[in-house]
This record gives C-alpha cells, sequence and structure tokens, in this order.
C-alpha cells in the first residue's frame, strides 16, 4: 500500500506546560477528506496549526508527501503543498482581493499563477466582481472565499480548512461545503476541522473526534455519524 | 528680507528636505515591514557619509570593521540559532555565505582598493555595497531575536542600537569630522538662483529612489510580500513568504537609502560620528507627520521640515532645532483628536 499523502504520529503540541494536544495521530490519503470534529478548546486548531508549522511539536513526527516536515518552518511546508486556511482567515486586509491572491500564488511560477488565477475567478465569480475591493470591507463569507482562493493559490496537494463555516449564514455554509465536495472531486486532498459537525460528517469519509487534547473515536465518518455516543454529544441538538 | 534671499533659503530647504525625505521613507518602509522605529537610520547616514569621505581621501573606511564585527556576530546568532533548532547542517551554509563570506569579500575588496585613484563613480559604489549589508546584520542580531515583541520594545531596542552605534561610530571613524569633495562643480543659473550640481544631484536621486520604491512597494510580487508581512505576519507565512527574509531585506533597503543619503552629503556639510541622530530625528519628524505610514506624505513632510529648517536657521537660528521639532507638537495634537486608535487586527 502506498504511503498516505499526510501522516501525523503520536503528535503532541504544548503552550508552555499545558499539552493542548496529546498523542494524536491520523492520516490522510490522496483524494481523501478527513475531518476531526469535536468541541470548542479540544485541541483542534492547535493540531492544524503545528500540522502547519505556526507551532513547535513537542512530540511526535508529521509527514508530508514523503517528507518528513516535523521540524520544516511554514514556509518550506507551504512549497511542498500543504496549506492552511486558518479559523481567524489571516487576509491581508488593506490590500486588494487580487494582491491577496497574487500573493497567495507567492510560491508559484508566474505563468501557473496567473492560470491558477483564473481558476480560483471561475470558481468564486464573486471574488472576480470584488478584485479591485480591499479585503477588508469585505462581509464574512466573502472573506472565507477569499481565504480558500488566495490557499488555493498555492496549488496544494492537501488544503487544512479551520473552522470554514464558523459566523456565516446557513445558505453560504451550504456553499462552502460544496465547495469543499468539488475541491475533492478535483483532486485536492482536505483536512477539515469543524464544530458544525453533522455537516463535516457527510462531506467527509473519515472522522476523528477529539476531546481535551486527545482523540477519542476514530472511523469512516459515516459510521461515526450513527454511533449513539457520537449523536449525544456532537449532533444532540440538531 | 528681499526675494533673492527667499529664494536662496527655499533652494536650501528643499534641497536638505530631499535628504530628510529619504530617511523619513526608510523610516517608514522599516516601521511598515518590522514594526521597528529604526532611530539608527540617521547614523547609517553618518557612516555612510565618513565612508565615502575616506575613501575619496585614499584610506580605509572603518566601516570594513564594522561590517566585519557584525557579520561575526550575526554568524553567532546564526549557528546558536540553528544549533538549538538542530538545523545546523542545513543552515550552515548559508549562515556562512552571508554572515562571513559576503562581508569577508566586501572588506577584503575595500582593503586591496582603498588609497587607489579610482574616482568617484568606484567610491560612490563602493560606500553602497559597504553600508547596505549593515542593515540586515543589524536586523539579524538586534531585531530578528524579538520580531514579535511590542512596538516599545522594538523602540527601546532601536534606541539601544542608535547607542551602540555612535560609541561605535567614535571608535571606527574618530572624533573628526570630514568632509568629501564635491561630485561636480556645476553651477547652473535658473532665473535668479544660482544652483550646484550637488543639489541637483541630491533632487535627481532622491526623486528617483522615492518613484522606485513606490513602484516596488505598488506593483513588484516582492515589494506586495513586504507590504503583506506588515498587514498579516501570520498570513504572510500561510501564503510562504519567509518573514524574516522580509524583514532583511526592508532593512537592506533601509540602509542602501542611507548609504545614497550620506553620499549626497558628505560633500555638503562636515559630518562627524554623531552628527547622524539630528539627521535622523528631523526625518523622523517628516515621518511622524505623515502617520508612518504614507511615502507621498512623508516626502511632502520632509520639504516642509527642511524648508521651515532653512527659513529658522535664517531669522532665529538660535531656535533652528527648536522650531524644527516643534513642529511635530500640532501633528501629534491633531492626530490624536482626529484619528481613533485602529487595531492591528482585521
Amino acid at each position: 500500500m502506498s504511503e498516505p499523502l499526510l501522516e501525523i504520529a503520536s503528535v503532541a503540541v504544548a503552550y508552555g506546560k499545558v499539552r493542548a494536544v496529546r498523542g494524536v495521530s491520523l492520516s490522510v490519503g490522496g483524494g481523501e477528506i478527513v475531518t476531526v470534529i469535536g468541541a470548542n478548546g479540544a485541541g483542534k486548531s492547535t493540531l492544524l496549526n503545528a500540522t502547519m508549522g505556526a507551532l513547535p511539536l513537542a512530540e511526535g513526527a508529521i509527514r508530508f508527501a514523503g517528507h518528513d516536515v516535523g521540524r520544516l518552518g511554514v514556509e518550506e511546508r507551504v512549497a511542498l503543498g500543504l496549506c492552511l486556511v486558518p479559523e481567524r482567515r489571516e487576509l491581508f486586509s488593506t490590500m486588494t482581493v487580487e494582491d491577496n491572491l497574487v500573493l497567495g500564488g507567492f510560491r508559484v511560477p508566474r505563468a501557473v499563477a496567473r492560470d491558477t488565477m483564473a481558476e480560483v475567478y471561475d470558481r468564486f465569480p464573486r471574488l472576480k466582481e470584488r478584485r479591485d475591493q480591499l479585503a477588508g470591507t469585505m462581509s464574512g463569507g466573502e472573506r472565507q472565499m477569499l481565504a480558500m482562493g488566495r490557499a488555493l493559490m498555492s496549488r496544494p496537494k492537501l488544503l487544512m480548512l479551520d473552522e470554514p463555516s464558523l459566523g456565516l449564514a446557513p445558505r453560504i455554509v451550504a456553499d462552502i461545503f460544496r465547495i469543499v465536495a468539488d475541491l475533492r472531486a478535483s483532486g485536492v486532498s482536505i483536512l477539515l476541522v469543524e464544530q458544525n459537525a453533522r455537516a463535516a460528517l457527510a462531506a467527509a469519509d473519515h472522522a476523528h473526534v477529539m476531546e481535551l487534547g486527545e482523540a477519542i473515536v476514530s472511523g469512516p465518518a459515516a459510521e461515526l455519524a450513527r454511533d449513539d455516543r457520537i449523536i449525544r454529544s456532537y449532533l444532540g441538538f440538531h | 528680507m528681499d526675494g533673492t534671499i527667499l529664494l536662496f533659503l527655499l533652494q536650501d530647504g528643499i534641497t536638505n528636505g530631499a535628504i530628510y525625505a529619504l530617511l523619513g521613507i526608510a523610516l517608514v518602509l522599516v516601521f511598515a515591514v518590522t514594526r521597528v522605529i529604526f532611530i539608527p537610520q540617521g547614523e547609517l547616514v553618518a557612516f555612510g557619509a565618513l565612508t565615502y569621505a575616506l575613501l575619496e581621501a585614499g584610506k580605509v573606511p572603518g566601516t570594513v570593521w564594522l561590517l566585519a564585527g557584525f557579520g561575526l556576530l550575526a554568524f553567532v546568532f546564526d549557528v546558536v540559532a540553528a544549533a538549538r533548532e538542530r538545523a545546523l547542517a542545513r543552515r550552515l551554509a548559508k549562515a556562512v555565505l552571508i554572515d562571513l563570506a559576503i562581508p569577508g569579500a566586501l572588506v577584503a575588496a575595500t582593503l586591496a582598493v582603498a588609497g587607489r585613484e579610482l574616482g568617484s563613480g568606484a567610491h560612490f559604489a563602493l560606500t553602497l555595497a559597504l553600508i547596505t549589508p549593515l542593515g540586515p546584520l543589524l536586523y539579524r542580531v538586534a531585531f530578528q531575536p524579538i520580531a514579535g515583541a511590542s512596538i516599545l520594545t522594538l523602540m527601546i531596542t532601536a534606541v539601544g542600537v542608535h547607542l551602540a552605534l555612535v560609541g561605535l561610530g567614535l571608535v571606527f571613524f574618530g572624533a573628526e569630522g570630514l568632509r568629501a569633495p564635491a561630485v561636480s562643480d556645476l553651477m547652473v543659473t535658473i532665473g535668479p538662483m544660482l544652483v550646484t550640481g550637488q543639489s541637483l544631484a541630491v533632487y535627481a536621486v532622491a526623486t528617483v529612489a522615492i518613484v522606485a520604491l513606490w513602484l516596488f512597494f505598488d506593483r513588484a510580487l516582492w515589494g506586495k510580500a513586504l507590504r503583506a508581512t506588515a498587514v498579516n505576519r501570520l498570513g504572510a507565512r500561510l501564503v510562504g513568504i519567509r518573514t524574516g527574509f522580509a524583514g532583511s531585506l526592508a532593512f537592506a533597503l533601509a540602509a542602501l537609502v542611507a548609504a545614497l543619503s550620506g553620499v549626497l552629503i558628505a560633500p555638503m556639510t562636515t559630518i562627524y560620528y554623531d552628527t547622524g541622530f539630528l539627521i535622523g530625528l528631523k526625518g523622523f519628524v517628516a515621518a511622524i507627520i505623515a502617520g508612518l505610514a504614507s511615502y507621498p506624505l512623508t516626502a511632502l513632510a520632509a520639504l516642509g521640515v527642511g524648508i521651515v529648517e532653512a527659513l529658522a536657521s535664517f531669522f532665529a537660528s538660535d531656535m533652528k532645532e527648536i522650531i524644527v521639532f516643534m513642529l511635530i507638537i500640532p501633528v501629534l495634537l491633531w492626530r490624536s483628536l482626529k484619528h481613533t486608535h485602529v487595531e492591528e487586527e482585521d
């Protein structure tokens, strides 16, 4: 069997003495959608940030696309095809939509970036309409689209999405999940962190449930969506 | 006072103002990318002027030892940081190249050519080559290790670097003032005004530098990357910009602009090892008037500072500096009343 695209092995991440993530292992294969669900503060975002290299690993190893990336800088992981859309989007708010996208393609050759921008504008026509507008003046949904568009500009092999539906209207959340499914169809693997567990389980192939920094349940998403404990803890209020 | 004197003062003010504009723009540039208020920019200007004057006088400028010293220091920093992150093997070659090989080659080249009649052009180029790497080396040693600190911490560090550089300036350049010979004896008469070739060179260089910087930040991918780093550091890292390199690049550009200004003023006035501070403060006044944000406003404000200074030195020469620095007070008052505080978050 071939090696998975991303393999996180027994990873721990600490803020000072507090271990926010302990002994988490998961893998994402090519063309797969894997989701990590769990309550606020379970360590999901910490796990993504550490995978991206924005936080240092206290323990464990991360392999991506055949490389040991556990000690590489964020920039080097971007160059390998790993990309994170963070919960706070982290856009360049005083720059135009187009400049945000141009910078998203910072690591790819000029000609590729030009073609990719055309694809991104096809996928998000809204961004094309607003290309000269400052990123900071856009609505929450548009900013999420810009954050995803900017991430796609780097031509990622694996896209990590941190709470893409957070704070968005239901109709826009549906849009976002439709785009996630589209992306997988075009060959991008996705690691999705969500509090909206129902939508995430519906979209994903594989799922992991995190609680207090540990992965407590893992399995095929469809099975977890039927698991009584999961329904009670995470889907109960729907 | 008649019109001729006024014209003369205006011309003098604009010439000085153009130098302050270069300084102010470098300050805005460094602040935008790294949030450092780079007070030692004035020292780099003075070092540029002294380096050029010494090369013109056929001597080896103390800049070479300064460069070698900071190179060694940066090398130690790089090696220790790489060893801590257990990435020594990967980063050693780069550290040797940037911290040792490049400064070493510049030192060797300067030692080889000093004292030979190379002409002003070569001395000019050599001055730029010696001063520019000081920017990134200073950044590496003083600011990069605390890149995430508050603006106040960074500013206190900048004051420390300023004091250190003034001391090092005394050690390496001596207490004696220096002045370089004029670039040309050209004199142009425009109406009632007599304009020196030196002033024309100042206008030309300042204009070209400002337009080039504007084009760089507005059009070039690397210019946009520097702006992006200023707007959102984490966002910049996530798209693959090495923010440490962005800081180095900003400091290199600032040092380049400082070297340019230094060469331009070297023939106009006598420069001492500590002259830079006053010049730097005037560029700082201009940058503050423009809110440390806008290049064109900074350039305009710098011209204003230059003109006010020229007029003040004619009418109340004792109060010259006081009047110039008092300009900052109404501007700060106006800014604090007009602007609400803007958070850095998006």
